[in-house]
């Protein structure tokens, strides 16, 4: 057995703190670029360009049949030449976080548009006739009829998938980026704590996540009540 | 960019001195890889079931446990758990236990502990599905069995396991895909698996984009055999009449 040093987790707060910081960042962006980047695939997906319609399908499938951590190798250790020039980053930008958005960003952008395009599909027709019958342009139908409803429908699932996004990015430790978990094991292995490091590290995670999802429930239930 | 092509490094001997070339690393990757997926699976799905039986029996006890296995093991990240087994379980087990433990081989530890995490949590899920999926069963299907004299185990035996599972065979194929690509966490604790090799061969070789795209490509083949076997499950225990066969 062992005892829990709680001098050493407060003394090493700044990292963990610094490290909670990189999660938050990676989450946001991943949630943000991911929806917008979903959006755009979904509203492909249904269009009926069959060349744009192809082009979602084959993303969606080839995002979803690599391994997260297959895809964060090739991001971080394939494609950073690419990413400077992309971005046109400055030499001390931190390969290892734009590599982590950036993976994050396109393979979560893939769920969220098959959650969008789920939404968009489970919708009846006639709001589509409608919205046609009032002279409304593709565009303007979208945006204004069909989009918000499906954002609504699906909003419990696309919560859900938020949190799993936060979880996932644990998985940045494959590429050395110092986000909260990669922090705590490094605490743990240069003093020697290891085993209370990850049962800190896993205690957070666990009462962050399991409160989330205890709201998106509520949300539901909220959502069923309407 | 100038980057120099080179798909012959495949079938180099390895630089480690072993009689191997680097393609040979890969395809024993590959099938650490899918024994891992196999094991994990197969462990998962036997305690997906009993907790997802124990989430909808009727006992207080026995639903409290399973609620607290699930709100565990969905609510802490995947590689967590594989850090918790590897380096905290045989710290908190006994002493004599955990010293037994250490003593086993790296290789077979890793093997164990990746089996373990991916087949505890990826049960979680499958715990969950289940529990959804007879719920969702008419109420009628429990009240006949046990108006028929069927103890309850035997009216989940007989009655309602059996068209659950066929029930859940979609959501049971997409968690096989899923347990797949997460085996490649297991990577990070050590085991040389199909992601890992990956990895060894941009070390050894600088030449990786070789290396990634054959991996990658694995991965891939992985997921269609996958598709193709629990199709063909979905073949063998459909019954004619239900679900629209």
């Amino acid at each position: 057995m062992f005892d829990f040093d709680w001098q050493a987790l407060i003394a090493s707060r700044h990292i963990l703190a610094a490290g909670a910081w990189i999660t938050l960042q990676v989450t946001l962006v991943a949630i943000a670029c991911g929806v917008v980047w979903g959006t755009v695939l979904a509203l492909c997906a249904v269009s009926a360009i069959k060349p744009l319609a192809l082009f979602a399908k084959a993303y969606v499938a080839l995002f979803r049949s690599i391994p997260l951590v297959m895809l964060l190798l090739w991001f971080f250790l394939i494609v950073p030449q690419l990413l400077k020039a992309v971005f046109d980053l400055s030499p001390t930008v931190d390969i290892r976080l734009v590599s982590a958005m950036v993976a994050f960003s396109m393979l979560e952008a893939a769920f969220f548009s098959e959650i969008i395009r789920a939404g968009i599909l489970g919708l009846s027709r006639g709001q589509f006739l409608a919205a046609r019958s009032l002279g409304m342009t593709t565009v303007q139908m979208m945006r204004y009829i069909i989009l918000p409803q499906a954002f609504k429908a699906m909003l419990p699932i696309l919560l859900t998938q938020c949190i799993v996004i936060f979880q996932d990015t644990s998985l940045v430790y494959v590429i050395a980026l110092g986000d909260f978990f990669r922090n705590a094991v490094s605490l743990g292995e240069r003093d020697g704590t290891l085993v209370q490091m990850l049962l800190f590290a896993g205690l957070v995670y666990w009462l962050i996540c399991s409160t989330l999802s205890a709201s998106v429930k509520l949300v539901q239930q909220r959502m069923q009540h309407d | 960019m100038s980057y120099k092509w080179n798909w012959g490094v495949l079938l180099d001997p390895v630089v480690t001195g072993e009689n191997a070339t680097y393609l040979e690393w890969i395809v024993h990757g590959f099938f650490i890889t899918l024994g891992l997926t196999l094991c994990a699976w197969t462990l998962a799905l036997v305690v997906g079931t009993v907790f997802g039986v124990m989430r909808t029996w009727p006992n207080r006890f026995g639903q409290a446990i399973g609620t607290a296995y699930v709100s565990i093991f969905r609510n802490v990240p995947l590689i967590v758990q594989f850090f918790v087994w590897y380096f905290v379980v045989p710290e908190i087990l006994p002493a004599a236990i955990g010293d037994w433990i250490k003593g086993v081989k790296p290789n077979v530890q890793f093997f164990v502990v990746s089996v373990l995490a991916l087949g505890m949590y990826t049960g979680s899920r499958i715990c969950e599905q289940l529990r959804a999926g007879i719920q969702a069963l008419p109420r009628g299907q429990r009240q006949a069995g046990l108006a028929m004299g069927f103890s309850t185990a035997q009216t989940y035996g007989h009655v309602m396991l059996p068209q659950v599972f066929r029930h859940i065979m979609p959501p049971l194929t997409s968690e096989f895909l899923i347990i797949s690509k997460n085996s490649a966490i297991a990577s990070t604790i050590g085991l040389l698996e199909l992601s890992r090799q990956a990895q060894q061969l941009v070390d050894f070789t600088a030449q990786p984009y070789e290396s990634f795209i054959v991996v990658t490509l694995a991965y891939v083949l992985l997921n269609f055999l996958i598709l193709r076997f629990m199709a063909w499950i979905n073949n063998r225990i459909s019954l004619p009449g239900l679900m629209g066969h």
